[in-house]
């Protein structure tokens, strides 16, 4: 890539952020794809396909917690480094600077919730978002609290997990 | 009648907000925006009014005027400018999904140099990543490239007609009220009235100086006269002189306050801010080892532009009024630093204040002046720290301690970066000049620096990086 870019270059399968450490920043896709991937017992799942212009990590600057996912480049890409600092200082002065993430994040659970709707065909119609978004919100909590899951219904879970993986696989050959 | 109150709230708390607004000056749908320059402040403010006014579902029209055609190379396409794009407005693009592509950014610029004549040293970003933008306002320098380049400038402006900015290609000549409205007028005798006329014509225009508003208290800001200066070098000797560094040179040259040599594609800028830069000034500046050195041969090129643009040194009084409003250059500026920065924050204040409040005096009282204030507040601090700039430029033995801090600081991995993070942040124009202060409060800061000044000149060890060379 040439000198006249903004960001670091990462080359493919490079680490941005890695599952579980903290992070003080988000970042901005300058050039290129990335993937992001969820490292489980079970092995590691792509999530997601991010493409030039999107905004990822933003939740370390929301909250205090580890990064839930590892991105790595596809391929060469350029990624820009968003100070928290920076971003903090200003939004003091200009809330209005977050519509833009507002706006980001509330595609993504848009987005999440037709995923979700995929992976159990028939129990939720595509169309309605709002029981997709309960259904979404539903897995959200059962995937923090695995140790729960089997122990409730060992069974249930392992199918479910099965079902999660396909829909996850089908989802991101969708997207690419 | 373009202006009224906006109605169709449903219940009492809003109707009665609603009736109160109605004695308000406030725009709605239909209402006609006119704004004077396309340059940074224009174009950030078509673009944010209009995004905003359709997110509060108003529809209103914005016609930027703006005659210079930025696809042109030389000065005809350029709004004369280091072409600096801060670290800290690259974020907050970033954030904004604004995003400047390789064309637009010549070279992204990851470390800076600081050059005195006691040595110099490199300081890098703490990311090592390349956080500012080296870009040209225009589509670049005469003779420039022989490639498709788009100019910062023709960038921003193509993201306001985006958003639906309507772009007229004519000069403002002239300004008047035409039943209270503010009306603009081009040379081909047209008249266009306006719900609202926002100002952001730049320093470098007459039409600033001739532009009044009804209560005749805006005065415009106070300048001085820089200069730039482009030198055609080729993109390998870019590369092996200056990389992707930015140079900043600490000299003691009476008048000068800051000097910068920016790489980018095949050519180098060279800035010089200080009081009224003038021919000796410049010839004295480039006369100096510390500058020739940055230069093949060390011999400094004829450059194949110059210019003397003025820059914008004290705030403009009283930039608002009912129905206009001046943003960027026109009205309140960074000192010195990240001047595309300040324009892009007037610039949004004055476009959510007229989308969410309203246009008339009281409404940017409240709702811009803040963020005006705050850049002129801080700017009080910039003449203090500016101040303390211009002594280590005098004083040898200050900058001996300061380069050797730095030095130090760069060369130990995991060192606090005391010094290093007050240049760079003074430099770059990245952080607010408050907080730079407030970082030399640190129990280490002065510790450290008095530690480093009796090193650097008495005990005077030869420190790696730091290069000493004799008088
Ligand atoms: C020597 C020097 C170096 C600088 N270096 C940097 C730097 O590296 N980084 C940085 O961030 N800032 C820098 N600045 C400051 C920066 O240039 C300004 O702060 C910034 O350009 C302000 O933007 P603006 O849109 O307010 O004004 P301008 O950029 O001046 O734009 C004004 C626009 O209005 C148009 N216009 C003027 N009159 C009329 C009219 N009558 N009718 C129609 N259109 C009109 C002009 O054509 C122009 O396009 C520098 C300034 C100087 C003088």
């Amino acid at each position: 890539m040439s000198s006249a870019g903004l960001g670091k270059t990462y080359a493919d399968g490079e680490v941005i952020v890695r599952q579980g450490e903290t992070g003080d920043c988000m970042f901005a896709i300058q050039k290129g794809q990335l993937e992001v991937v969820k490292h489980s017992k079970d092995g590691e799942a792509r999530v997601a396909v991010l493409e030039e212009g999107e905004i990822f990590g933003e939740m370390a600057i929301f909250e205090r917690e580890v990064r839930s996912a590892t991105v790595r480049a596809l391929g060469e890409a350029r990624v820009l480094t968003v100070d928290k600092k920076t971003f903090l200082r200003r939004i003091q002065e200009d809330p209005s600077l977050a519509f833009n993430l507002v706006q980001m994040m509330s595609r993504r659970i848009r987005r999440l919730s037709g995923e979700i709707a995929d992976l159990r065909p028939g129990s939720v119609p595509r169309s309605q978002d709002t029981l997709a978004l309960t259904e979404a919100e539903r897995q959200i909590e059962r995937r923090k609290r695995p140790d729960r899951r089997v122990n409730s219904d060992r069974r249930t879970g392992e199918r479910r997990r099965g079902t999660e993986r396909r829909g996850v696989a089908s989802a991101s050959a969708k997207k690419d | 009648m373009k202006l009224g109150a906006r109605t169709g709230g449903q219940s009492r708390g809003i109707a009665t907000y609603f009736e109160e607004a109605s004695e308000r000056l406030a725009l709605e749908d239909g209402s006609r925006v006119g704004v004077i320059g396309g340059g940074p402040a224009g174009s950030f403010f078509a673009y944010f009014a209009l995004k905003m006014a359709r997110s509060a579902g108003i529809d209103i029209s914005v016609d930027v005027y703006e005659a210079r055609l930025f696809d042109q190379r030389g000065p005809a396409g350029c709004n004369h400018c280091g072409g600096v794009v801060s670290e800290s407005l690259v974020q907050l693009l970033a954030t904004e999904g604004i995003n400047l592509p390789p064309t637009v950014v010549r070279r992204g610029i990851e470390s800076y140099v600081l050059h005195t004549d006691v040595g110099r040293v490199l300081i890098n970003t703490p990311l090592e990543e390349k956080r500012i933008a080296a870009v040209y306002r225009g589509n670049g320098p005469k003779e420039s490239e022989p490639v498709e380049i788009a100019g910062f400038d023709r960038f921003l402006l193509d993201l306001a007609i985006s958003a639906g900015a309507n772009v007229v290609r004519k000069l403002v000549t002239g300004f008047d009220w035409d039943h209270g409205r503010p009306q603009i007028m081009t040379p081909d005798g047209a008249e266009s009235t306006y719900d609202l006329v926002a100002v952001a014509a730049g320093v470098n225009s007459h039409i600033v100086k001739t532009l009044n508003s009804r209560d005749a208290d805006y005065q415009p800001p106070e300048t001085l006269r820089a200069f730039i200066s482009e030198f055609h070098l080729g993109e390998a000797t870019i590369n092996e002189c200056l990389g992707n560094s930015m140079h900043v040179f600490l000299l003691d040259l009476p008048r000068l306050e800051f000097a910068a040599l920016i790489p980018k594609g095949e050519f180098a800028t060279l800035c010089l801010l200080g009081d009224d830069v003038d021919e000796e000034l410049i010839e004295s500046f480039l006369a100096t080892r510390e500058v020739k050195a940055c230069f093949p041969g060390n011999v400094v090129p004829a450059p194949v532009c110059h210019c003397f643009p003025r820059i914008n040194v004290r705030a403009a009084v009283r930039p608002y009024a009912d129905r206009i409003v001046w943003i960027g250059d026109s009205g309140v500026n960074r000192l010195f630093k990240d001047g595309i920065g300040s324009a892009y924050r007037t610039a949004k204040a004055a476009a959510k204040t007229v989308v969410f409040r309203g246009i008339s005096r009281a409404d940017f009282e409240r709702g811009f002046w803040p963020e005006c204030r705050n850049l002129i507040m801080d700017n009080w601090i910039a003449k203090l720290i500016f101040g303390v700039t211009t002594l280590i430029q005098r004083v040898r033995f200050l900058r001996r301690g300061v380069l050797r801090m730095t030095a130090l600081e760069q060369q130990r991995e995991g060192r606090k970066r005391l010094m290093s993070s007050v240049l760079w942040d003074v430099f770059t124009g990245s952080a607010p000049y408050k907080e730079i202060l407030l970082r030399t409060f640190h129990p280490m800061f002065p510790l450290r620096l008095a530690w480093n000044l009796v090193a650097g000149n008495v005990v005077r060890t030869k420190e790696q990086g730091v290069r000493e060379e004799a008088q």
